[in-house]
């Protein structure tokens, strides 16, 4: 039996490594999988918790979850295609349409 | 039968209703006919009413119809409710009888005026004001009334509002009415914290219970005669007057002769029980309505203004009737007010008809010698200066007369020879106008002449009625010596006036008053015709040998000037100041300040947002972080 922990130190890295990508990568569908690493990270501790505590309720998240993203993903890959079209680039420090 | 007269003033309303709303699209045909039949069915309503009131008995007066509560807040109750007693019916039926006259004249005046249907839509939006301020039966409505006339005033003043006196006369006269209204509003503020209530009833029940001091009294009564110089054009507050004769000429008969400018009479008579009680008040409106009568006679004497003749001469007269208040003789008072309601509209209608036919002309020195082209127009004048000037038989005889007999036997000496001066000077100035009008060389221009016509019927006809009624208006109050219970009048007015203790003067003394005041009458007539027909010459030597008083007169004492530099210049220097200092500094300092600094802040915020989705991203991450921080310890 796996100990608990190695599954939430596996979540944990995975979210940080995420959030670094997302930091650190220019282009807009780099940083889109940076952030569907960090929904995953959270997937796995969700699902982590559920079977040791024997109870459904975190996998119903999780399926949750599953679906968010893909619907997430539709949408923010049709948003990144206009911008595209827009403005002939996806890298982030190019776009700031919504600047104050 | 007598509970329909609500319906008097609801009438003129729905008619003001329609024609301000439909007004452009109608015809004018229509609209004369609305107009005039609006206040002729009030008139007939006033009538039943009148022949309703005299079959019921004194008991039961005044009949009160409540409408609905419009008031109610805590103690405090005003209703909408309308009473019809001796007092309101006499001001309804003149307002409604005379007003319909004045409704037909204005068809014929105004014919061509491109504003007809504004017109009537004031003129009945007044009638329905006036109604409103002598049927109401308590005095929250009556100030309802009282204000809706002057605003009324002010929009028929201001009529031709291109015309730029004649929109500053309008202000002038909503101005100068506020500040007697501040002092009436007051006034009602006193009688509703000592009475409780405004009905009439309820002040009347707390006067003769006793509820109210002496004191308190002469409070309320004073400040409400401040309300009334205001509104009737009394020193000190007169000043409007003259000036409202900018208006059209119909509408200084109805409202600034016959109906509006008497309201301050209507009040004081309707408090009379509060003026009985407070001997000071009353004292000081004989005294303010006597120096009146004298102050504002001698200013009619130099002016050469047609219309302004008929203004102070309305000033003075006002006068008379509150000297007939004030000494206690109500009933005379009112007597009064209904006898003027009939020859100075009589009398500035027919002025209106004179200039009318010479092209709007008012200069007394650009004409004379008329008689002979307005056949009808000089007879009518020439009734209506008879009645005023008191000669006997006609209404304005026995109207003053009877002001003059009470103030004698009162013992108001000084009021009295005061109002004996007054009236050698009203006989006088009535019969300059005429002699300078209809009589004397012709002084008009050429082409002025050549248009001479007599006016249309619509107008002719309401000056013969008129004329009728100054004459025969005084015979249902009959002095005493022409036999007892024949002042039938005063006798109807009774249940609301309270009889006042006077002295009986004996037979003899009555007809000696008579005799002077016919003999002063006169007097002013015949040094009128010395002046203007026998020697013409004598008023040029007159001015030539005081021509300090000429001047004086002639320049109406400088008050104008004396408020303009007193009250006007200072008001409107002061109201300089403040928008320079105050409001443009501190008000919108105050305000542009708030929105600065908002936007001050809103500029420091606008630095986050650079529209870079990795930074919302930091701090967010950054904000995520504190949070669990801070759950964690």
């Amino acid at each position: 039996m796996i100990p608990l922990s190695y599954f939430l130190i596996l979540s944990a890295v995975l979210f940080v490594l995420g959030a670094v990508a997302f930091f650190v990568k220019r282009d807009l569908i780099t940083m889109f999988m940076a952030v569907e690493v960090m929904l995953n990270a959270a997937n796995l501790a969700f699902i982590t918790f559920a079977k040791s505590a024997s109870s459904i309720d975190g996998q119903i998240i999780v399926f949750f979850i599953v679906t968010v993203a893909a619907a997430e993903a539709a949408v923010g890959l049709a948003i990144i295609l206009l911008i595209f079209r827009q403005k002939k680039t996806i890298k982030s420090e190019d776009i700031n349409l919504m600047k104050g | 039968m007598t509970d329909i007269f609500w319906l008097i003033p609801f009438i003129p309303a729905m008619s003001t209703l329609i024609l301000a709303i439909f007004g452009q699209k109608l015809p004018k045909k229509y609209i004369s006919f609305q107009a005039c039949f609006a206040v002729f069915a009030s008139f007939i309503i006033s009538v039943i009413s009148l022949v309703g009131l005299l079959q019921t008995s004194h008991e039961s007066y005044p009949l009160v119809k409540n409408l609905f509560s419009w008031i109610h807040a805590g103690s405090f109750k005003a209703d909408l409710s309308f009473q019809l007693d001796p007092l309101s019916a006499v001001m309804a039926l003149v307002v409604t009888g005379v007003g319909f006259l004045i409704h037909v004249y204005s068809v014929g005046y105004m014919a061509n005026d491109k504003s007809y249907s504004r017109y009537f839509t004031y003129l009945n939006l007044f009638t329905f004001a006036m109604l409103i301020l002598v049927m109401s039966s308590n005095v929250v409505l009556m100030f309802v009334g009282w204000e809706g006339v002057g605003l009324c005033s002010y929009l028929l003043i201001g009529f031709w509002f291109e015309k730029h006196s004649a929109a500053n006369a309008g202000k002038k006269a909503f101005i100068v009415n506020r500040i007697g209204d501040a002092a009436f509003i007051i006034g009602i503020f006193f009688i509703l914290i000592y009475v409780g209530s405004g009905e009439f009833t309820a002040i009347n029940s707390a006067i003769s219970g006793g509820a109210i001091t002496q004191g308190v009294a002469t409070l309320i009564a004073v400040l409400l005669f401040v309300g009334a110089t205001g509104k009737s054009a009394q020193i000190p507050l007169y000043v409007w007057l003259p000036d409202a004769m900018e208006g059209p000429t119909p509408v200084s008969a109805l409202i600034h002769a016959a109906t509006m400018v008497t309201a301050g009479v209507y009040m004081v008579s309707r408090m009379n029980l509060l003026y009985t009680l407070s001997v000071d008040a009353a004292q000081v409106v004989a005294v303010v309505g006597a120096v009146t009568a004298i102050y504002a006679a001698t200013m009619a004497l130099t002016q050469n203004d047609i219309k302004r003749v008929l203004a102070y001469s309305t000033i003075s007269q006002i006068g008379y009737m509150f000297i007939g208040c004030g000494v206690g003789a109500y009933a005379a008072g009112m007597f009064h007010l209904y006898t003027h309601a009939f020859f100075k509209s009589l009398l500035f209608l027919a002025a209106g008809s004179v200039m009318h036919a010479l092209s709007g002309e008012l200069d007394m020195r650009k004409m004379g010698g008329l008689r002979k082209y307005l056949p009808l127009t000089y007879p009518t004048f020439l009734i209506g200066a008879i009645a005023i000037s008191g000669i006997p038989f006609l209404s304005g005889f026995f109207s003053k007369d009877a002001i003059l007999t009470h103030a004698f036997a009162s013992g108001q000496y000084f009021v009295w020879a005061l109002g004996i001066l007054g009236a050698v000077l009203t006989a006088f100035y009535m019969f300059r106008l005429i002699f300078l009008t209809f009589h004397g060389k012709e002084r008009m221009t050429p082409e002025v002449k050549k248009h001479i016509h007599e006016p249309p019927p619509a107008m002719t006809v309401p000056l013969v009625i008129l004329a009728f009624f100054s004459i025969v208006a005084g015979f249902i109050g009959l002095p005493v010596v022409f036999g007892k219970n024949l002042n039938w009048f005063g006798h109807f007015l009774e249940p609301v006036i309270k009889k006042s203790h006077e002295a009986h003067l004996t037979l003899g003394t009555e007809w000696l008053l008579i005799i002077i005041s016919v003999a002063v009458a006169l007097i002013g007539i015949l040094i009128a015709y010395i002046f203007y027909i026998k020697k013409p010459q004598i008023p040029h030597s007159l001015v030539a040998r005081f021509p300090f008083i000429y001047k004086l007169l002639y320049n109406k004492y400088y008050v104008d000037e004396i408020y303009n530099a007193t009250f006007v210049n200072p008001t409107i220097k002061g109201s300089e100041l403040i928008y320079d200092k105050f409001d443009l500094k501190v008000i919108d300092g105050a305000v542009n300040g708030t929105a600065s600094s908002a936007s001050f802040f809103g500029k420091i915020l606008s630095y986050f947002q650079t529209g870079l989705i990795k930074d919302y991203a930091l701090i967010f991450l950054l904000g995520a972080i504190l949070f669990i921080a801070y759950l964690l310890f």
